[in-house]
Formats: structure tokens, sequence, C-alpha cells
């Protein structure tokens, strides 16, 4: 499925293979502090790097490691697909990092990283600006100090940090976002400051992973009743690899009780899922539905859009065998929307490049 | 529709109400400042008795962070789910349209318009020299 039609991958994940690839982005004192320190690497547990889902097993190294190439990105998820645009979401754990300096630095190395490494070797990349949100203030400078590099198309935190994201702390990222026309993106993963269940800390990776939905969830809740989404309705929250199953529902919960407590938050003023149907996207990787066509029409009738779902490939996640990039189930008459249509009306960056030539 | 006189004047004071039933209906009579109102006493939602909600003001806000409170006393909120219902009209404020408490006509009357009928008479005596609250279900 899906062969012919133009791409636009979502979500791609670059794998820094450890702090030492960051030491050039550095300046001279982080780079000697993590030789020092013995600063190794960030991998977080929510990606553990042995873990199956986290590399394909065809799509890893010699040696088992993830793919960390250009060579690979191309040979393994560019070029077979014919993805003529693909975003970089990179995932190095920096939001784990408790110090606000070295997060900074951290953080900004990594995004001068995937812009030296990755962006500049093949015109067909994107990547998100990776947040220190450790600081509101420095966050917003690290979107001002990258923000005129139109190749980078939005920004990335992940679905559980330090504090629920639709706090008002939190808006002049997000008017920061507005201002440069950068939807923010909240991918699976957390920062370990909470644990990941709202019961406790859970014993295995198998609940970690499947909590990621409750974050989903919550920030989703936060960012519309905080009144985020009022305040910045031009602004546009990518989930990824979040799922898709739990959003009817959850948003069925969530308007049934609004109208009843809906005097708490009255700038919350339409009903919530007509404003998550205009604001929030979601990526189809995994898509964690049955695979039957009847199944599948069903979730597509509850979202009542067609315009909320972006593709991705979720690269090199392990989601998929062989090429079926494309979640079994989903019409095909959904597909030009999915894999062009909306991540083209989601991102102003690509669609300015793409359909009005403005280069990157 | 039949009038029927559900109260003497005296005994909705502004602010208050009184569970009434009319035409085998049970309603809801509410005075607001002077005037009369009356409801269904019957959420449409899953028909928990309005009349013994509580009676609150509409917030609005345009901006998160501000609350614009207005019309003190003139919502009711259902005891059960707490959806908010405007007494003057019976409409739901998220959905006005479809969501909405059947209202019925009420309005005050001297005794001695009453007496003449036609109305269906209350358990209490109507006098000429008194007002009364009456209802149209």
């Amino acid at each position: 499925m899906g062969q012919g039609l133009r791409a636009i991958d979502c979500d791609l994940h670059p794998w820094v293979p450890g702090m030492q690839a960051l030491a050039p982005y550095l300046d001279e004192f982080w780079r000697d502090q993590i030789t020092e320190r013995g600063i190794t690497q960030l991998d977080s547990q929510s990606y553990p790097l042995n873990a199956p889902l986290t590399t394909r097993a065809d799509w890893r190294g010699a040696r088992g490691e993830a793919p960390h190439s250009i060579e690979a990105l191309r040979a393994q998820a560019l070029d077979p697909w014919g993805t003529e645009i693909g975003i970089l979401n990179c995932l190095y754990g920096v939001q784990l990092v408790l110090n606000e300096d070295m997060a900074v630095a951290f953080t900004r190395a990594l995004n001068d990283w995937v812009r030296a490494e990755w962006l500049d070797r093949d015109p067909r990349l994107r990547a998100s600006i990776v947040l220190p949100l450790q600081s509101v203030e420095r966050a917003v400078e690290e979107i001002e100090r990258l923000a005129d590099d139109r190749r980078f198309v939005q920004v990335l935190t992940l679905a559980m940090g330090e504090q629920p994201l639709g706090r008002r702390q939190y808006w002049p990222v997000w008017e920061a976002c507005v201002k440069h026309g950068l939807p923010l993106a909240i991918h699976a993963g957390s920062a370990y400051r909470n644990p990941v269940t709202s019961i406790g800390w859970p014993s295995w990776y198998l609940e970690d992973y499947v909590a990621q939905a409750q974050g989903f969830q919550s920030q989703l809740a936060s960012l519309i009743t905080e009144g985020a989404l009022t305040k910045f309705p031009e602004l546009k929250v990518v989930l990824l690899e979040s799922g898709v199953s739990w959003l009817p529902g959850f948003l069925w919960r969530l308007q049934k009780t609004w109208k009843g407590v809906r005097f708490e938050v009255p700038w919350v003023n339409r009903p919530p899922a007509e404003i998550v149907r205009d604001q929030v996207r979601l990526s189809v990787q995994p898509f964690d539905v049955p695979e039957d066509a009847a199944t599948v029409a069903r979730l597509l009738d509850h979202l009542r859009s067609d315009a909320m779902l972006l593709w991705a490939s979720d690269w090199p996640h392990a989601q998929f065998e062989g090429d079926a990039r494309i979640p079994a189930g989903l019409p095909p008459a959904l597909l030009p929307k999915l894999m062009w249509d909306n991540p083209l009306a989601t991102y102003g960056r690509i669609r300015a490049t793409v359909t009005e030539g403005v280069s990157a | 529709m039949a009038k029927h006189v559900v109260a003497p004047l005296g005994e909705i004071p502004p602010g208050g109400r009184k569970l009434v039933e009319a035409s085998g209906r049970r309603i809801a009579v509410f005075n607001l400042d002077g005037e009369f109102f009356a409801l269904l006493d019957r959420c449409p939602h899953q028909g928990g008795s309005l009349c013994g909600g509580i009676v609150t003001g509409h917030v609005e806000s345009s901006t998160p962070g501000e609350y614009r409170y207005s019309r003190r006393g003139e919502m009711i909120r259902c005891p059960w789910h707490a959806w908010e219902f405007d007494i003057r009209t019976g409409k739901s404020w998220f959905d006005p349209r479809r969501m909405k408490v059947r209202s019925f006509p009420a309005a005050v009357a001297k005794g001695a318009e009453l007496v003449e009928g036609p109305f269906v008479a209350e358990t209490f005596p109507v006098r000429v020299e008194d007002d009364y609250v009456v209802v149209e279900a």
C-alpha cells in the first residue's frame, strides 16, 4: 500500500552513538567535562538499546547497534519508500539532565549535531528543535537561536516531563512556537522526573511503554483545560509514537465531564473534541488498532476527521516488518491525505518549501 | 395548556424556588427578582431533579485566567452531573439548540382575576386580595 504516493515521514529517529559524538558541538568547558566526568551516553530507559522495539533487527549494525548513519537512513527508510521529506526527532536523553546549564549545553550540542551531521547531508531532511524544558527561558532562547534555519520545522518535547505542558509557566515557549510557525511535537518518552504511571513506579518496560498513552492523555487534558490551545489557536500539537486508538474514548470522557465542570475552565469555550480536531495531530506508528478494515473504519469515524493522522515510519523503531509501513486496515482513500496533505497542512515550513518554492 | 395556580406569591421569594406538580408533571418554579420562570424538573441528560440543584451565575472567559461572572442566580446546575441550564430559557450553555429543558410560561396574577377562572385550583384557597404564581402547563 502507498506505492507511488508522495510521502512525508513525520517520525525518524537518528541515534546518537555516544556523548563523544556531540563533543565537537560543545564548548571547551563542557567538552572537557564529559571526558573528565566520564559522561559516556544519555540513552534513557524509554528506549533501552537492546529492547526489540528500539531498533528493528534487520536494521541493526554488525554489533547489534542502532543505525546511526545518514547512509543507513537513506537505505532503510528514505529511498525504499520514496520519502520526499523526512522529519528527524532525536530522542537522545538530554531531557533527563537535572543541571540546567548542562542540559542547555547538551541540548544545543544535540541540535547542532542534527543540523551538521544530518540536515546538511540530505536535502530531504527536516528536524525538530529539541527543547531544554528544564528552563522555560532557555528553551525560548534555543528556539530563537535556531528558528532562522527553516529546516527546523517543529519543536520536540517528551510525553512526560517535569510539569504538565499546559501550565502557564510554559506559555512563553508556545508563544515562540507560534511566532516562528513551529508545531509542538510531543513524543513518547519520559524525563523520569515523575513515575511514568500515576500510581507509582512500575517494574517492567512493558508497563512503561503502555503508560505512555496515559502521559499523552494527561498532556492533552492539560493543554486544553489550562487554556493553552485557546490562548494559542495557531499552535499545532503533534503527538508522536502516541498510538491513536485511545483518543476517541479519552475525548468522549473529557468532553462529557467538561459539560458539568465547564465553569471551572470557562476559557474552554467550545467542546474539547473540536479543539483537538483543529489543533492536534497524531502519527500512525504505532497504530494500536486491530488490522481489520472495519475496526479501523470505526476508529476513524470516531475521530470525525480525516485531517488528524500523519504518516510516520518511526524508523528505526520496530513497528512493522518489511515494507509494511502503512498500517493495515487504513482505507486507501485516506492515504494521500495521511502521507502528504495532512503533514503539509501541519508543517507550515515544509509547505512553504514544497508548494511555494521557498528554500529550506 | 391549562393555567395552574401553583403558589401564593409570598411563598416563592426572590431567589427562591418551588417544586410543583401540574398536569401530571413535576415543574420547578423560580423567582428571579420578581420575574417567574418554570422548568420541567427533569434534566434532559439523565432525568435528575433540577429543583434540587444549586442556583448560580454564568461565568465566561475570553482568555485563560479571566472569569467574567454575570447573571448571578440565573443558572441552575443539575445535582447529578452539574450540567448548567439558563433558568430564563431552559437552554444549556454548551449546546443550547439541542440540549435544553422544557420551559413553561409563568406569571403573577391577581387573585381577583383568578377567581373568575378558568384555572386549576391547588390545595390552597385563592383570595381576591392576594397575588399568585400561575404556570401554564
